[in-house]
């Protein structure tokens, strides 16, 4: 009987989520004639495979040229499994992000989250830029961990700085 | 003897543009890994130097392609002018285009009324259109193929299943997937089977810019299979011929067998 009760308790205690927390610098380049940049970002199991998309910014505006187009310049990213998806991807995809820092917020219930296994993995951030150049990042983090995770990278080109927080 | 000499000689010549390892024969896609519905331009030349249109245009009549589902699909705006053979493609379909010129047939030369007959075609009309007591017959065989491959998408490998006829190359590695530093597999096939011990060479484009050919000299291990390291993103040619007796019809003596492919590395 004292047993049963436990276990109830054990059900209907509350759980914390584990978040990772993404702040993404799009950097102000002096150029003549800047196109906000592709930016692609991922989970990347230790293989180099991919655990997760969290993010891909393109040109989604109708009235313009299609900007699927220009995906496959995000060359890392479309051979890791960008090539696979079917745009628009719900909670991952959306129009490019103008100069400045940019928060990514996911916790472990979220669905781009949801699936991935305890482990080490590396961040990904790759960006390209039209008439520009192209950068990739990688940030090694451990998910979830067993304490607080702070880590960055910083870009020489095309991007800022990637910090990366996780909380277990 | 001398008959014998003659007849030698002009089999040789007619073999000679086709035999001929002066010019290389290829064709280069404008981009291999694409996005479904975006088109691709092709070249098609016959050149010593990678990838340079200087010498003659590549004929593109036994042009084959074929799209990811194992259809055919025709090519647009062909052209050809004087250093080159252009056509569009549209990637309408998901997955991996192969683009292939494929020659297969016999030659033949024989005396008909004291005077030399040339006659090319296929063995099914070999039979009927060359006589059976043809006097002095040369006959010989050849089976070229020239490819590239192209990807909208994910890569997919349909349009690559071999016809088992000719040398062949089957992925290991899939073509369009391949990076600057990183090792790839092809297997080849020769009638179907593993073409074990075969002589490849591969080149990278660019031959203009530097001193060397920088030719690798590779050969394919006991499964037929061919470990490449690329050293650099960039378009390669790779070449690999052989001459056996597996001729189509039994007054060919020899049959010459090649195969051309252009691969393009993308860096990391």
């Amino acid at each position: 009987m004292r047993f049963a009760v436990l276990m109830l308790i054990g059900f209907s205690a509350p759980t914390l989520a584990a978040e990772l927390n993404i702040k993404l610098e799009v950097p102000r380049l002096d150029v003549a004639e800047y196109h906000r940049p592709y930016i692609a970002v991922w989970v990347e199991n230790q293989d180099q495979s991919t655990a997760t998309h969290l993010a891909v910014w393109y040109q989604t505006e109708s009235k313009k040229e299609d900007g699927t187009q220009w995906l496959k310049d995000l060359r890392q990213w479309w051979r890791r499994g960008g090539r696979e998806l079917e745009m628009p991807v719900d909670g991952v995809t959306g129009a490019t992000r103008p100069v400045g820092v940019h928060s990514l917020s996911f916790k472990s219930t979220d669905k781009q989250l949801a699936k991935l296994a305890p482990g080490k993995y590396n961040l990904v951030v790759e960006a390209t830029r039209e008439v520009g150049g192209r950068e990739l990042l990688r940030v090694p983090f451990e998910w979830p961990g067993t304490q607080k995770q702070q880590a960055s990278a910083n870009g020489k080109t095309e991007l800022g700085a990637v910090t990366l927080n996780v909380t277990p | 003897m001398k008959t014998a000499l003659r007849a030698v000689a002009l089999t040789a010549a007619l073999l000679a543009p086709l035999a001929s390892h002066a010019h290389k024969a290829w064709l280069l896609p404008s981009s291999t890994v694409s996005t479904v519905d975006q088109w691709i331009t092709v070249d098609a030349a016959v050149s010593n130097d990678l990838f340079y249109f200087n010498h003659v245009p590549l004929r593109i009549d036994a042009l084959v392609i074929t799209a990811p589902d194992g259809s055919k699909v025709a090519p647009e705006n062909v052209s050809t002018g004087k250093y080159r053979s252009v056509f569009d493609l549209q990637l309408k379909q998901n997955g991996t285009y192969k683009v292939a010129i494929l020659n297969q047939g016999l030659f033949a030369n024989y005396e008909e009324n004291g005077a030399r007959k040339r006659w090319r075609g296929t063995a099914e009309k070999f039979a009927t259109e060359v006589p059976a007591n043809a006097k002095g017959l040369e006959v010989n065989e050849s089976v070229g193929r020239i490819e590239t491959f192209v990807t909208a998408g994910k890569p997919s490998e349909a349009a690559l299943k071999p016809s088992n006829v000719g040398l062949e190359l089957i992925p290991v590695t899939h073509p369009n997937d391949l990076y600057a530093g990183e090792a790839s597999k092809f297997r080849f096939l020769l009638d179907g089977k593993p073409a074990a011990n075969l002589d490849v060479v591969l080149q990278a484009g660019g031959t203009r810019y530097r001193n060397e050919q920088e030719q690798q000299k590779l050969k394919t291990d006991a499964n037929g299979e061919l470990a490449v390291t690329w050293p650099n993103p960039g378009m390669y040619w790779l070449e690999s011929s052989l001459q056996d007796q597996k001729t189509s019809v039994k007054q060919a003596k020899q049959r010459r067998v090649s195969y051309v492919a252009t691969f393009e590395v993308l860096p990391q």
